[in-house]
């Protein structure tokens, strides 16, 4: 909605003809860390009351009448202001000035920035803008942070407010974080099919081109860490570097390589190629996995202040939720390990339906197309 | 207010003359009283705050002078704080017991309130003190709200045609009463020929263009209100009658109009302002057609106001959900005062005849 008058003769507010409503100003505060950023809106119509905009008198104020008061228009306004961060005062500076239309007219839009040099959990506020010319003003205040935002009305008997930054408290947070991790790989098919295939044949060993079963369980269960150690220590890798924007890569392709990734783990299962090196597969894949799931993670938003508290948390939630579906698949594989179903249905058949599957989503997401429901 | 305009040359004088003299109360009085009357001639509200800036020195004293406070008074009624502005009232009639314009003041309140009692004592007490124009009309205008609307009018309308020297604010007063009991007595050339004589007055006045635009969509006549308001979109009050034209007219403005009124309101919401109230609930009912709501704001600006407008809001309301029962507090204030006006008493008995189980006001 925020309109840009470029032409330094149009007029932006005729002073007498823009709507009657009593005076307001609109101020959004948002508190990240050690600073507070603004961005506050005044009528144009007041900013000529007060100061005098109208520098030629025709009752019109220009863009250019407005551009040549910028830094007198910011003088008065920023001093009729005061924000505090837990009793340090943060100064605003002016980092940007637009203008916008309200109900009754345009508005000076300013941006500011207030360095506080500390972060702290009591905001307060002073607010006496047109305090001495309209008593009747309001500053109507929305103020951001952590992700809440809330509403007060500044005005002469409610020209002081404290506002306590309540965050939600870090074990919370952290717990928040780690549920998301293991919601997402559970709901998270591409990400359970390639662990699975991967996981499907570590009860087996190829003896002379055909599966037999592996005779005790402790081959099977070092086979299965190495390959979920290599694939987590690949994920998070790259889980933290795009996370902490190092790298980004574009969302098509690091989809398209996972679901790649899963066709290519399942083809080894029924043209066995990697035998005994399958953790490899697992560490390089994981490396595509880590992206996927780093995007997922930005969808959530990242708390600028706990950004490793979120990352660790996710991640740790990823890892609980792939120990949890190995937990149930070790002990029911290794005893089904000795069976025709085991070897024909789960492992053959099961590998060529994951094939399947993940050739259908690499084609949709490869080339943008809708061929599955879902 | 162009810089040209006498009202605005006024102003500015009056400006300089107080920042060479700050501590003048006379003329601090005056400065709040030009922009008081911009207020009501512009329908603009940013000038009450002016006004009140105006005031400042003498606003949180103790004790003020007689003067500013029944200016604050004044100020206060705008905004429909009642209650504060007879508080001041009181305390101006304590310093000057015969203040003429506290008294008139008071009188109007309490007559705004539905106190008709209090408002007759108010006329009695200004009486020996006022022209006996000012006398005939400010009695004339609680009759003509308890049964005796033709009387009052014929007695207010010879008392008019026999003063000399009225006053151009309170000519056009008086005659926007006169065509508001015209108006209600359903004599719509008589009411017409009043507003139109007020409307010659070239006095601004935002009340007497809403009451003439109110008239005139009572008679169906929508074009003339567009005519009438074409150029007043920026004042709410006004905006509002225009847009309910040009609804009728299934006008090209309309769509437009009427978002600019709900984000006007909405602004007004923001800010914790509930004097729109009536206004909003006029357009909640006829142009979004949601009745439920319109019925809440008109009840709830009941509790404040008790005009004839402020009535009918709360009758539409009722009627439009077919339910008279939550018109109550408005049917028995029909029927206390006797108030004659033939357009609420339609929609009233409209009202009643729908919901034949209702108690019967009479």
């Amino acid at each position: 909605m925020m309109r840009f008058f470029a032409i330094a003769l149009l007029a932006l507010c005729a002073v007498d003809a823009s709507a009657h409503k009593p005076s307001d100003s609109y101020l959004v505060v948002n508190v990240a860390g050690d600073t507070v950023r603004g961005q506050w809106d005044i009528a144009l119509r007041d900013l000529d009351f007060a100061i005098g905009l109208d520098s030629n008198g025709d009752s019109r104020i220009t863009w250019g009448e407005l551009r040549a008061r910028h830094t007198e228009i910011a003088a008065y306004a920023l001093s009729r202001i005061t924000i505090m961060l837990d009793d340090v005062v943060c100064t605003p500076r002016v980092t940007a000035n637009l203008v916008d239309e309200h109900t009754d007219g345009a508005y000076a839009v300013m941006q500011f920035e207030a360095p506080c040099g500390q972060t702290g959990g009591v905001l307060k506020l002073g607010y006496s803008l047109f305090a001495d010319i309209d008593p009747q003003h309001k500053g109507l205040l929305r103020l951001e942070f952590d992700g809440t935002t809330r509403t007060a009305i500044f005005g002469p008997d409610s020209s002081q407010q404290r506002f306590e930054l309540t965050r939600p408290d870090r074990l919370t947070q952290f717990v928040d974080y780690a549920r998301e991790g293991v919601w997402h790989i559970w709901i998270g098919f591409d990400h359970i099919l390639f662990l699975l295939s991967l996981l499907l044949p570590a009860v087996l060993v190829i003896v002379r081109n055909q599966w037999h079963a592996v005779e005790r369980f402790k081959p099977a269960f070092w086979d299965v860490l190495k390959i979920v150690t290599a694939f987590t220590i690949a994920h998070s890798i790259t889980l933290s570097l795009a996370a902490l924007g190092v790298i980004s890569l574009p969302t098509r392709l690091t989809e398209s390589a996972i679901a790649l990734s899963v066709v290519l783990a399942a083809l080894n299962n029924v043209f066995p190629l990697f035998q005994g090196r399958r953790w490899m597969v697992a560490f390089g894949f994981g490396l595509i996995h880590g992206f996927g799931f780093a995007s997922v993670l930005a969808d959530l938003g990242l708390p600028r202040d706990a950004l490793l508290l979120a990352l660790v948390g996710f991640n740790l939630g990823v890892e609980a939720g792939q120990l949890a579906i190995v937990a149930v698949f070790l002990p029911v594989a290794f005893a089904l390990r000795r069976t025709w179903f085991y070897r024909r249905v789960v492992m053959i058949g099961g590998s060529v339906l994951i094939c399947l599957l993940a050739s259908a989503w690499l084609a949709e997401r490869a080339f943008n197309l809708k061929i599955m429901p879902f | 207010m162009r810089p040209g305009d006498p009202a605005a040359r006024e102003i500015k004088d009056l400006r300089t003359k107080l920042s060479a003299d700050p501590a003048n109360v006379g003329i601090a009085l005056q400065l709040a009283r030009s922009y008081f009357t911009q207020a009501g001639g512009q329908s603009d509200p940013r000038y009450i705050g002016y006004a009140q800036a105006v005031l400042k020195p003498w606003w949180g004293l103790a004790e003020p002078p007689a003067g500013v406070l029944v200016m604050r008074a004044t100020l206060r009624q705008y905004g429909h704080d009642f209650a504060g502005a007879i508080a001041d009232i009181d305390a101006a009639l304590k310093l000057n017991p015969a203040d003429i314009d506290a008294l008139s003041l008071r009188a109007d309140i309490n007559l705004v309130q539905g106190d008709y009692e209090a408002s007759r004592k108010d006329c009695q007490r200004m009486s020996p003190h006022v022209t006996a124009l000012t006398d005939v009309g400010c009695v004339a205008f609680i009759d003509g709200m308890t049964g005796r609307a033709r009387s009052s009018h014929d007695r207010l309308d010879a008392a008019l045609a026999k003063s000399k020297n009225v006053s151009p604010d309170q000519h056009l007063w008086i005659l926007t009463r006169l065509a508001d009991m015209a108006w209600r007595l359903n004599e719509p050339r008589l009411a017409e020929a009043h507003f139109k004589r007020a409307l010659a007055l070239n006095v601004a006045d935002g009340f007497l263009l809403a009451a003439y635009a109110d008239f005139l969509l009572d008679y169906d006549r929508p074009q003339d209100v567009v005519k009438l308001l074409k150029d007043w979109a920026r004042a709410d009050p006004l905006l509002l009658r225009l847009t309910l034209a040009e609804q009728k007219l299934k006008a090209a403005a309309f769509q437009e109009h009427q978002a600019t009124l709900m984000a006007r309101y909405a602004a007004a919401r923001m800010r914790g302002d509930t004097t729109h109230e009536q206004e909003e609930s006029r357009f909640t009912l006829q142009v979004l057609n949601r009745p439920e709501e319109a019925l809440k704001l008109a009840l709830s600006n009941w509790r404040v106001q008790r005009e004839p407008r402020d009535a009918r809001v709360v009758i539409e309301a009722a009627l439009a959900l077919g339910r008279a029962g939550s018109a109550q507090p408005v049917l028995d204030w029909l029927a206390r005062t006797g108030i004659e006006d033939w357009h609420l008493r339609q929609l009233a008995n409209r009202l009643v005849g729908s919901q034949p189980t209702a108690a019967n006001p009479r």
